[in-house]
């Protein structure tokens, strides 16, 4: 039996009729058509469909779209202000930290909550505040620097340098 | 240093330009393959063996026709009716598309459902049944080859074995001399384990047949959509779908690292059933699916064995090869090279005797195995010499930095041939592993390790000094299924003096938008912002084999810069006419043909493509295209030295790599950014099965950990904080010198953390472990040693 | 991966819920954070008829001192252990924990009942709540029931929750001063689940002698267990380092692991001995410094 949902998408209330069972995730790419969200497994390890649920980073594979009733639903699609990029967009484009781009919004949206929460974390706490997200490309060390160079950019702080560093 | 000719506005070679491709990727507007939505498309799921070798006695479809939403259940049994449930493998062996009577593995397709939505699909696949006869499987390669074993391939006629081919390169009866002469001969056995690409987008695509015009519009997720429209027109042809009736269009495509070469039974179902019904269907592998039915890599078992001298001089290898196809050869190979290029694996050293051979079997598992971010098995044959190398270091006492400065290839010895017939084309491996000596601060660690050695503390130290051979290949060697393996381009120049640049090759992340742009704004002058490029289009991009084996930039990027140095000639007749002088009298600096000694009588690059639409000299052709298909005369050798540190726990055996230094040679770099990326990423496809990952069967042919919760992908924790830097020796045969860089660092990284435990196990009479090396597995080695 | 079809409801308060819960029986299942039951039900290994989300009912979440207990409300998000002051205070045993429960976005969602609920070995809370010697709180429609912690883990996936009852609450006895507290699991790489883990709660005198311990261990018995003889090893006497190592080697002897894709089971009380020693050392130097 279908239900009636009212889900705040990047801004916009949508309300939609949906099976109970369907997933957040095929919410968000199916009836919605917003394909920035990926899906990279089947047992919630990879993090490619992570979004905003009310400002908490979940995997949207793992959420029923009934579940996101009444709440404020952001996607990758969400994150720049009109022509402004979100700072962390800058920064993984600045630094690199993405080559086919297929883990990347969800790496982004979760990187968007951490800064959220800490502005100036340290390298240890961006490995295991993006545990829960697989890149298979970049091997990681960029996105650490992009999570950084976000952070100081949301703090006003100069920004570091994005050449890369050859020992 | 890296010096560039061009200035940053034309951003040519040598240039850290900002990727062209991430505005997209950043913005969610990436165009992946499940992102394609057409009229009226139907869903495919696949229902798949539970079993690794079973006949089917039934399979019934009434219940899940019953399924709201379902479609069409298509089973072997409908293909055969069209004789396409076999297809050919790009090994010229053959594989079922969906089985009619028996499957060998599981997770085999079985059938495929059909249906109105994707939810409709996966119910549709609960409610099929299917009776099967269970049988005993093969699993282990070398149980295959008992007498005794089942014959696994009864679908060909005669075949009475398990045994595909026997393979073999190098003097044998010289070895045999040396190895029974040398004063020292050590010997490991070696397994390089079953692992998987595990790209973070899995495979799929969406066939879209019409059947008013008789044409196919395949979008799929392919390395070589050329190549594959080719398979598609060799495998339907004779059902009327031929090859000018096939578009491949190959989307943007989330990681590929070889997984995405081989033509997976899913693909074909989708056309067969789109062909049949005439809506297009789409299909997407779960994760489950992908890393427990396509593309698996490895599956080495190996023996190696070095002879040399006592005082560290080695004069022969000797390797012997066990390959575990699974239930069919279903590699993604050049033809010729049944093992790939594992004939690279007399390394990095100066020696001239060796002998390789290899046997490959037909076991009750997933057909493979792909080329993982590796040019044909060179991960294994890397694998094999610097871990022997290691080993006789160990037997000699001999340190194993000093082993390798002694016994490495001398700068001025290349070009150098290999005693396995390879011709190196340069290298300066001295320099590359002094450097590596000097960031990671060798000799304070061997102090250190010395220190901690007495306090029994578990500190290692590993080397990997690597020859990598990419850039496949010379039309005289290299074909698949008979199409040489060229690469192509094709440059337009708009009047305006921006540009189209479309290839045949398709990039998976490497950043081919930006680096081809920069290759050809070295070569015209024009700035790389200004040129777009396009790849993955059968109907417009020229004729290529497809990106993997790192040959991207070793063929299709020298295709480029020839394509382009062709407009380039053809710019400086423009250019001389327009100057009224002769073309002698010119000199080129990026974007501007001058006249000698009189810098200010020059046209622009934009100048001369505009007068080549609008003012061309009387009899040249109007215009300013060029396309080339570049055949390389040699295969480049990129090389590197890795250094790596590991601190072992005493009690948990959990192993912490606290630095590694990778010191990589690919030439002449294009955008050091994107060099520097691609090494990071192929270091954390290193470390993964040095540490982590490998694929477990049990004796039933079970696989024990086919999903993420135990196929264990590095997350950022896992993976160090690496440490990159380069030197430059160009490849004398390549136009821009350049020698391709993306599978250097998956390949050379696993032996360097391997040696790095190994050596701090050495004191506990630890020689060699198999890699994934795990505190587990240490256990248990301390454990039969009676360490603990 | 999809589910099974199903229906839902959201009761608004938790008599509706238990309500429903007694009209569906065995077919509801109530969801939670939904991050065990959710990759269930999209492998299809669990396909309830209906599910009873109990998200949306006000008050079952909170992290509180009252009465001589921390009270953590059932619907308590792991993240919000991680970010609480009290906890951060007084309880470094969860701030251990927390980075190691699978991942950011699951502790996003996934509630401290909820990994207790689920009867898991494998999940990290039970054997956290075996060392702080908690008590369990169970609603049902008759009224509350508090079971100690030691009473609640049944079997494989089985717990003192009944049909028709949901656990609402947690309550950890407020420890008395002098009291540090450890975890710490040993994983195959970030965001698994252990291979072994070790969670040790110990009170010390001013003479340094251990006055209380609670030890409980991590996915290596068929239910979350505690180490008792390790604990009365400890117990009224002055912690040395040779008595800890004793009484780290007796959870090792204790435990029963099996063997599996993470290792034999000898090979796991290696790592049981290894934790339990290091936890102890570690609770008792916050307790020293408490």
């Amino acid at each position: 039996m279908e239900k009636q949902i009212t889900v705040t998408i990047n801004g916009e209330a949508k309300t939609l009729n949906v099976e109970p069972r369907l997933l957040l995730v095929h919410l968000i790419r199916e009836n919605l058509n917003m394909t920035g969200t990926h899906i990279g497994c089947d047992t919630s390890s990879c993090g490619a469909c992570t979004v905003l649920m009310d400002g908490k980073a979940v995997k949207s594979c793992t959420v029923l779209a009934v579940q996101a009733d009444g709440k404020s639903v952001t996607t990758v699609e969400g994150l720049a202000t009109g022509n402004n990029l979100h700072p962390i967009q800058e920064a993984f484009k600045e630094n690199h930290a993405l080559h086919c781009g297929f883990c990347t919004p969800g790496m982004m949206m979760r990187a968007v909550e951490l800064l959220d929460k800490n502005n100036n974390p340290t390298e240890e706490e961006i490995r295991w505040g993006i545990s829960g997200n697989l890149c298979r490309c970049t091997g990681y060390n960029n996105i650490v620097r992009a999570i950084q160079y976000a952070g100081a950019k949301m703090r006003g702080d100069k920004l570091p340098s994005t050449d890369p560093v050859f020992v | 240093m890296i010096q560039c000719k061009t200035s940053k506005e034309i951003s040519g070679m040598g240039h850290s330009m900002k990727r062209k491709e991430d505005a997209r990727f950043i913005q969610g507007k990436g165009h992946y393959v499940d992102d394609i939505k057409l009229d009226g498309m139907l869903y495919m799921d696949i229902v798949r063996s539970p079993y690794a070798y079973a006949k089917i006695k039934n399979i019934n479809i009434e219940k899940a026709m019953k399924v709201p939403g379902v479609v069409a259940v298509v089973t072997g049994k409908d293909l055969e009716k069209y004789n396409l449930h076999w297809m050919p493998t790009l090994m010229s062996d053959t594989q079922m598309v969906l089985p009619t009577d028996t499957v060998m593995y599981q997770a085999q397709e079985v059938a495929a459902v059909i249906a109105t939505s994707r939810y409709a699909a996966a119910d549709g696949v609960e409610a099929v049944e299917v009776d099967y006869d269970v049988m005993k499987p093969v699993v282990d390669p070398f149980k295959a080859l008992d007498p005794k074993a089942p014959v696994l391939r009864t679908d060909k006629p005669g075949k009475k074995d398990n045994h595909i081919w026997h393979w073999e390169v190098g003097d044998k009866k010289k070895t045999e001399e040396v190895f029974k002469k040398a004063d020292v001969v050590v010997k490991e056995k070696m397994y390089i384990p079953r692992i998987h690409v595990a790209s973070i987008e899995t495979c799929g695509c969406v066939a879209d047949y019409d059947k008013v015009n008789n044409h196919l519009t395949m979008y799929m997720t392919t390395q070589a959509p050329h190549a594959i429209r080719t398979v598609i027109a060799l495998v339907a042809g004779h059902v009327g779908l031929t090859e000018e009736k096939i578009r491949v269009i190959s989307p943007d495509i989330g990681g590929g690292f070889g997984g995405k070469v081989p033509v997976y039974p899913g693909y074909v179902i989708a056309i067969a059933v789109s062909f049949l019904v005439g809506k297009p269907v789409k299909w997407i592998e779960d994760r489950s699916e992908n890393l427990q039915a396509d593309s698996f890599a490895r599956d080495y078992h190996m023996e190696v064995e070095m002879a040399g001298t006592k005082d560290g001089k080695i004069l022969a290898t000797r390797f012997k090869v066990v390959a575990d196809h699974g239930y069919a050869d279903a590699q993604a190979a050049p033809s010729k090279f049944p093992t790939g290029l594992f004939s690279i694996a007399t390394g990095s050293y100066d020696y001239d005797t060796t002998y390789m051979e290899a046997d490959a079997i037909y076991t009750n598992k997933p057909p493979g195995g792909v080329a993982y971010r590796c040019s044909f098995r060179v991960t294994e044959a890397v694998h094999a010499i610097e871990r022997i190398t290691d080993r006789y270091a160990l037997e000699v006492k001999m340190d194993p930095a000093e082993l390798r400065m002694k016994n490495f290839i001398k700068k001025e010895q290349f070009p150098w041939k290999s005693p396995a017939g390879w011709t190196y084309d340069s290298g300066d491996y001295h320099q590359a592993l002094k450097k590596a000596m000097d960031v990671v601060g060798y000799e304070a660690l061997r102090k250190e390790q010395a220190e901690k050695r007495k306090k029994g503390e578990l500190m290692g130290i590993g080397i990997s000094s690597f020859t990598e051979i990419v850039g496949a290949g010379p039309s005289r060697d290299f074909d698949i299924l008979g199409i040489k393996m060229f690469d192509s381009a094709e440059i337009r120049v708009h009047p305006t003096g921006k540009a189209i640049a479309r290839f045949g090759t398709k990039s998976q992340g490497q950043g081919h938008e930006t680096t081809y742009a920069q290759i050809i704004a070295e070569e015209l002058g024009i700035p790389a912002e200004n040129i777009q490029v396009e790849e993955g289009d059968t109907d417009t991009a020229p004729y290529g084999l497809g990106t993997y084996a790192s040959r991207s930039t070793p063929t299709a990027g020298a295709a480029a810069a020839i394509a382009a140095r062709k407009l380039r000639d053809k710019a400086r007749k423009i250019a001389a006419y327009l100057l009224e002088v002769s073309e002698e009298d010119l000199e080129w600096e990026p974007g501007v043909f001058f006249v000698k000694g009189v810098p200010e009588k020059k046209k622009t690059i934009q100048e001369i493509v505009f007068a080549a639409y609008t003012n061309h000299p009387q009899g040249m052709e109007a215009g300013f295209e060029a396309t080339h298909y570049y055949d390389p005369p040699n295969l480049t050798f990129p090389f590197g030295s890795y250094i790596c540190v590991v601190d072992i726990d005493k009690e948990t055996y959990e192993i912490k790599v606290r630095r590694f230094v990778a010191i990589d040679d690919c030439g002449n770099i294009i955008n050091p950014m994107i060099v520097q990326g691609q090494v990071h990423g192929g270091l954390t496809q290193g470390i993964a099965p040095a540490m982590y990952e490998e694929f477990i069967y049990d004796e039933d042919g079970n696989i024990l950990n086919g999903t993420f919760m135990d196929y264990l992908v590095p997350t950022a924790v896992e993976s160090p904080s690496w440490e990159t830097g380069h030197t430059i020796t160009p490849s004398p045969h390549h136009p821009i010198g350049a020698k391709g860089v993306g599978e250097s660092p998956t390949v050379g990284a696993p032996p360097a953390i391997a040696n790095a435990i190994v050596d701090a196990l050495a004191p506990l009479g630890i020689t060699h472990l198999d890699i994934p090396i795990t505190p587990y597995k240490i256990w248990k080695a301390l454990k039969e040693k009676g360490k603990i | 991966m999809i589910p099974a079809p199903f229906d839902y409801s959201t009761p608004a308060t938790l008599k509706e819920a238990l309500t429903l819960l007694q009209q569906l029986g065995d077919d509801a299942k109530i969801l939670a954070g939904g991050h065990s039951l959710i990759p269930m039900m999209k492998l299809r290994l669990a396909s309830p008829a209906h599910l009873i989300d109990i998200n949306k009912i006000p008050g079952l979440s909170y992290i509180k001192e009252e009465g001589g207990y921390l009270k953590i409300g059932a619907m308590t998000r792991e993240v919000d252990l991680e970010e609480s002051e009290i906890i951060r205070k007084k309880f470094p045993i969860f701030i251990d924990a927390s980075k190691l429960i699978a991942d950011p976005q699951v502790r996003n969602l996934g509630t401290v009942g909820g990994n207790i609920a689920h009867g898991d070995a494998a999940n990290d809370q039970p054997a956290i709540m075996l060392a702080l010697r908690a008590e369990v709180v169970i609603t049902s429609l008759e009224g509350e029931r508090v079971v100690p912690i030691d009473e609640f883990f049944f079997g494989f996936y089985t717990t003192a929750v009944q049909q028709g009852e949901i656990l609402t609450e947690i309550r950890i006895p407020t420890p008395s001063k002098g009291t540090g507290s450890a975890y710490h699991k040993m994983e195959r790489k970030a965001g698994d689940y252990a291979i072994a883990g070790a969670a040790v709660q110990v009170s010390l005198d001013g003479k340094g002698t251990c006055t209380q311990i609670g030890i409980g261990l991590t996915n290596v018995n068929a239910t979350p267990m505690r180490a008792f003889r390790s604990e009365e090893a400890l117990k009224g006497k002055k912690l040395s380092a040779d008595l800890i190592e004793q009484a780290a080697q007796l959870a090792a002897e204790d435990c029963n692991p099996s063997d599996d894709l993470r290792g034999s089971a000898d090979y796991k009380r290696t790592i049981v001995k290894a934790l339990t020693k290091r936890m102890i050392h570690k609770a008792a130097e916050r307790a020293v410094n408490s």
